[in-house]
């Protein structure tokens, strides 16, 4: 009878929906921790996961040997390889592309990969006018690797020891 | 005023009351432009984000007051589309039904005794009438778009406003009881005297019931169940884009603001100040409105969606009989040496 | 022509055109958007008649209630409107009797004071239409008031009764009884102990 009764005014009165009130109230003055994007920034883990690159050994040779393993497990099929028997005698990839379209960026062709050829670098910000834009060629990945090489491998270093 | 009253003969009344129209549309428009803007950073704060604050005027931030300005330019100058096989004189005629009862309702609400376009006997059920036309916008753009989200949420707009209008008319029954009229004027007057004379502390349920339909009225969240973006995607103006979506805003924006200009003059006293010392005017029922306004975002940040027949059950089986039973009650003591207290 | 009358023959004319709207349209939804037309001009027609109350209430019954519902249904309906007016003209007689009887008793209401009716009088600006009615309504037509009020009682009462079945198969929830559910008697705290051998309690 009595839980009744104080059931009926608990309800009338609204408690509980004035707690639930009292709460987001409360978080109207509470500390805000958003970040403003381009004037501040997250700070990113080694691993992190953007733009791809095609890394060199210091000789300046390219690491890549076409084994097509990051082909293989690639489950967005983004990357396209083609490969032929270079004048020395070794497999070297004719064409090696990545289409970022389709790109999951989720890591698998950097971990397949036996030479550390193809990484993902820290890069987010980058942006295609036109779609072909985002179609990224051999050329076009070397040159991000040339450009990005110390902190490529000040990443890999970082991280060596969990992997 | 009078000189220019003799240049125009006949044609000044047209002339004046067109200009006190405009005088009161365009701080509406305004202010319906600046509640999307404090919508947003308050609703942002409350959920310990900051919200918009990049957009500002001649490269200065001014945290992010001109947001409005650039929706506004944006939505105007997108297309409109026409979905396939969507009635066209009825689609878009739909938003013009939605803004027309948002703006012609403001006809007879005073700001202050005598800042008020038309004082008349019967402004409370002039009010009601108008305000159960909008409801033709959402059931004709949700039947017009021939799309069954937008249908669903015109079938849901439709039960709902409906059922939350018994309960909103008994509410204000219980007002009108009170103050022995039905100018809105009359109302507030019959309120004066401080705080605890107006009509919120001894028409409690009813405003709590006037405050609650009142949410329902204008399919707010929680009620917002004619949008359900969860479940319907958006409902009534799902197919809506460009300008047509963006007078569908402005109804529900200027149908919110109206809303609480109603809560402040039936149940807080209007332009009347909470202290007798104080001087009445125009600044307190901005203050009461904005205290509706700020308690409809906080509504909004703080309840889920009501469960479509939770929404029925409380119209009908509890507000309802609230509402009776606190008629009955004022009756009762209207015939008591109590009267006093309600007028 | 004064405004008075110019506004009485817009709003006329909008109400003619409305009206036949509501037959001619082929589309029910349309019909019935008409019919909402034609009782919000009539509506103004009854305000330039100082028939405020009246004109407020049919703008609240029947446009904001009753057409909603009408709409409602006529929305979800899925009518093959060729059916529909294949019999069309076999209704000839009904509605041409129907409309005889409609002028005969307009016939009678214009032309009043031939049949010894007083036409109204002008109300000074301070006349209350609503409070009148209300004045009204609660001393003279008290009973018949109430009586009206009863017999919509008994229909809504009725209307529900007809459409209440109990279906014991049926697997509805109730709101109320949901609503009034509460944690206690529901949930349980239990404080397990974890049961991994190596694990040991930081202060043992």
């Amino acid at each position: 009878m009595i839980s009744t009764i104080k059931r009926f005014f608990n309800t009338f009165l609204l408690i509980e929906l004035l707690k639930g009130l009292a709460v987001t109230g409360r978080h109207l003055f509470a500390r805000k921790i958003t970040i403003q994007y381009p004037d501040e920034r997250t700070p990113q883990s080694p691993r992190f996961r953007g733009l791809h690159a095609q890394r060199r050994y210091a000789n300046g040779e390219e690491r890549c040997i076409a084994c097509k393993l990051c082909e293989a497990v690639c489950p967005a099929m983004a990357i396209t390889i083609e490969s032929a028997q270079r004048a020395d005698g070794t497999r070297r990839t004719t064409r090696y592309d990545i289409d970022l379209t389709k790109c999951i960026f989720c890591g698998f062709c950097e971990e397949a990969c036996p030479v550390d050829a193809i990484v993902e670098t820290r890069i987010f910000e980058y942006h295609g006018e036109r779609r072909g834009d985002l179609y990224y060629t051999k050329a076009m990945l070397l040159a991000v690797g040339d450009q990005y090489e110390a902190q490529i491998a000040a990443d890999r270093a970082a991280d060596a020891k969990y992997r | 005023m009078d000189y220019l009253q003799q240049l125009l003969g006949p044609a000044w009344l047209p002339i004046w009351t067109l200009a006190k129209i405009i005088v009161i549309v365009l701080p509406l428009l305004i202010a319906v432009a600046y509640l999307t803007y404090a919508e947003r950073k308050i609703i942002g704060y409350m959920q310990i984000r900051i919200g918009p604050n990049r957009v500002g005027f001649f490269g200065y931030r001014l945290i992010g007051l001109g947001q409005p300005i650039a929706d506004a330019v944006k939505l105007m100058t997108k297309e409109i589309v026409l979905p396939t096989g969507a009635d066209k004189p009825l689609f878009l005629l739909a938003p013009v039904l939605a803004i027309g009862p948002a703006l012609a309702a403001w006809a007879v609400v005073p700001f202050t005794e005598d800042w008020v376009l038309a004082n008349i006997d019967a402004s409370l059920l002039y009010i009601m009438a108008i305000t159960s036309m909008g409801v033709y916008g959402v059931i004709v753009a949700g039947w017009a778009s021939n799309s069954k989200y937008a249908f669903l949420g015109a079938m849901r707009s439709a039960a709902q406003i409906v059922s939350y209008e018994i309960a909103m008319g008994f509410a204000l029954v219980g007002v009108l009881m009170a103050a022995q009229s039905l100018n809105m004027v009359d109302i507030v007057n019959a309120q004066k005297g401080g705080f605890w004379q107006w009509y919120w502390l001894p028409l409690f349920p009813l405003f709590l019931v006037y405050l609650i339909s009142g949410v329902a009225e204008i399919n707010r969240a929680p009620f917002d169940v004619a949008e359900g973006e969860s479940e319907i995607v958006a409902g009534f103006h799902l197919d809506y884009s460009g300008m047509a979506f963006a007078v569908f805003f402005l109804a529900e924006y200027a149908n919110m603001i109206l809303v609480s200009a109603l809560t402040s003059i039936l149940f807080l006293g209007g332009w009347l100040s909470p202290l007798p010392f104080l001087p009445d005017g125009f600044f307190w029922i901005a203050a009461k409105m904005s205290f509706v306004l700020f308690l409809f975002l906080w509504f909004r940040a703080t309840f889920p969606r009501y469960r479509y027949d939770q929404i029925m059950r409380l119209g009908w089986k509890v507000f309802i009989p609230v509402t009776l039973i606190w008629i009955l009650v004022i009756g009762g003591f209207m015939q008591t040496p109590l009267g006093y207290l309600f007028h | 022509m004064d405004f008075a009358s110019l506004v009485f023959y817009f709003l006329a004319a909008i109400l003619l055109l409305a009206g036949l709207r509501v037959v001619t349209a082929k589309n029910p939804v349309h019909s019935a958007l008409a019919l909402v037309l034609t009782f919000f001009t009539a509506a103004g027609l009854w305000i330039l008649l100082e028939a405020e109350f009246l004109a407020i209430a049919l703008i609240l019954v029947y446009v904001g209630a009753v057409m909603v519902l009408f709409i409602f249904v006529v929305m979800m309906l899925d009518i093959n409107i060729e059916e529909m007016r294949k019999g069309f003209w076999d209704h000839l007689p009904l509605a041409g009797l129907v409309a005889g009887l409609m002028a005969v008793e307009m016939v009678m209401v214009l032309g009043g004071d031939r049949f010894g009716l007083s036409a109204p009088t002008a109300k000074p600006a301070s006349y209350s239409n609503t409070r009148e009615l209300g004045l009204l309504l609660y001393t003279d037509y008290v009973y018949a008031f109430e009586l009206a009020a009863v017999i919509l009682l008994v229909a809504i009462v009725a209307a529900i009764a007809l459409t209440l079945r109990r279906n014991p198969n049926r697997k509805n929830i109730d709101p109320g009884w949901q609503s009034r559910q509460t944690a206690k008697g529901h949930i349980r705290m239990v404080n397990l102990k974890p049961q991994h051998p190596e694990y040991k309690e930081a202060d043992e």
